[in-house]
């Protein structure tokens, strides 16, 4: 699989699994974590600085932008107005144009306001943003948004940190059929045949966090993880046996007593 | 004394004194200004610009930077 490149926007990703960056317990289980996922893409949120405790240690201290891409997330915005603002402030912070862009249309489900979203996509991609959309796992939707210039689409697999799984593989399969750019499945696996799965399914990735970081063991887990995405794509690739009511030998009749 | 500004840092009411520029203050609380992004009343400045901006009173001034997170 030397030549089974992820790119995106004329960059190439070397790891097709991508990870966030809360709720780990300190920045070193962080670091160590993201180190043994394998990732190379990690998601930070964007807020304010702590300005009365400058003793606090600062993300970027442990994961190193010359080493992994900080993909920088809109994570909290339920406005395009305020995804549009928080995009910008994470150029401004930055180093790329990059953002994975959320607006969230509920607080429970955290589920994607889909017309916020296209709209918000828009204006940013127009302001020269690679815009990579969290989106429903709905197939029109993300087809507006590869229509308005995103370059990848990331749908759900479940809601953020719900840890359900793929909950509809069918949708998730048509839209990976349907849509020419990568996609990543973001958010909603529980554990690592999760992952596998959405890979299976022929995901070009698959982004995460709660499933690694709210592991009782997040360093195993991160690993597991690996493993699984690595698997799952493996799999993807080599071709499954359809599926079949009946058994078919897998040993020759013949020679038998 | 020079005269004294009130402004707001990241919603914190503060005083500074007049002439103090959006470079003096990230100094002065100690912030790489590599880091960060900086909002002076909801126009985002460009790093080369925080040395020549200067502040005025009643301003309101937001600094952020990238923290944990995945999908919140």
């Amino acid at each position: 699989m030397a030549d089974d490149r992820l790119i995106i926007a004329g960059r190439e990703f070397k790891s097709r699994l991508w990870v966030g960056t809360g709720k780990y317990k300190d920045f070193a289980e962080t670091q160590k974590a993201i180190e043994l996922s394998g990732a190379d893409v990690v998601t930070v949120a964007v807020r304010r600085v702590n300005i009365t405790d400058r003793s606090k240690e600062n993300l970027l201290d442990y994961i190193d932008p010359k080493k992994y891409t900080i993909l920088p997330n809109t994570a909290g915005c339920y406005s395009v107005e305020d995804a549009v603002r928080y995009s910008r402030l994470a150029r401004a912070a930055g180093v790329s144009d990059l953002v994975k862009l959320e607006v969230l249309g509920d607080e429970r489900t955290l589920f994607p306001d889909t017309a916020g979203l296209i709209e918000a996509a828009k204006i940013l991609i127009k302001e020269g943003f690679i815009v990579l959309p969290y989106t429903n796992d709905d197939p029109i939707v993300a087809q507006k948004l590869v229509d308005v210039g995103c370059p990848a689409v990331m749908p759900l697999a479940a809601p953020i940190g719900s840890g359900l799984g793929i909950r509809n593989p069918y949708n998730l399969k048509i839209i990976m059929e349907m849509i020419k750019v990568p996609i990543i499945v973001d958010a909603g696996v529980g554990t690592a045949s999760d992952a596998a799965f959405a890979m299976e399914l022929g995901a070009d990735a698959v982004l995460m966090n709660t499933a690694i970081a709210g592991a009782q063991d997040p360093l195993a887990m991160a690993e597991a993880m690996k493993y699984a995405v690595h698997a799952g794509r493996l799999a993807y690739k080599a071709g499954r046996i359809p599926r079949k009511l009946y058994a078919t030998a897998s040993s020759p009749i013949e020679g038998m007593l | 004394m020079d005269s004294a500004i009130q402004i707001h840092v990241n919603g914190q009411a503060q005083t500074w004194r007049s002439g103090t520029t959006v470079a003096d203050l990230l100094c002065d609380l100690d912030i790489k200004t590599e880091q960060v992004a900086v909002e002076l009343n909801l126009e985002i400045l460009d790093r080369a610009a925080f040395g020549q901006r200067l502040l005025n009173d009643g301003d309101r001034l937001e600094i952020l930077g990238f923290i944990g997170g995945g999908s919140l």
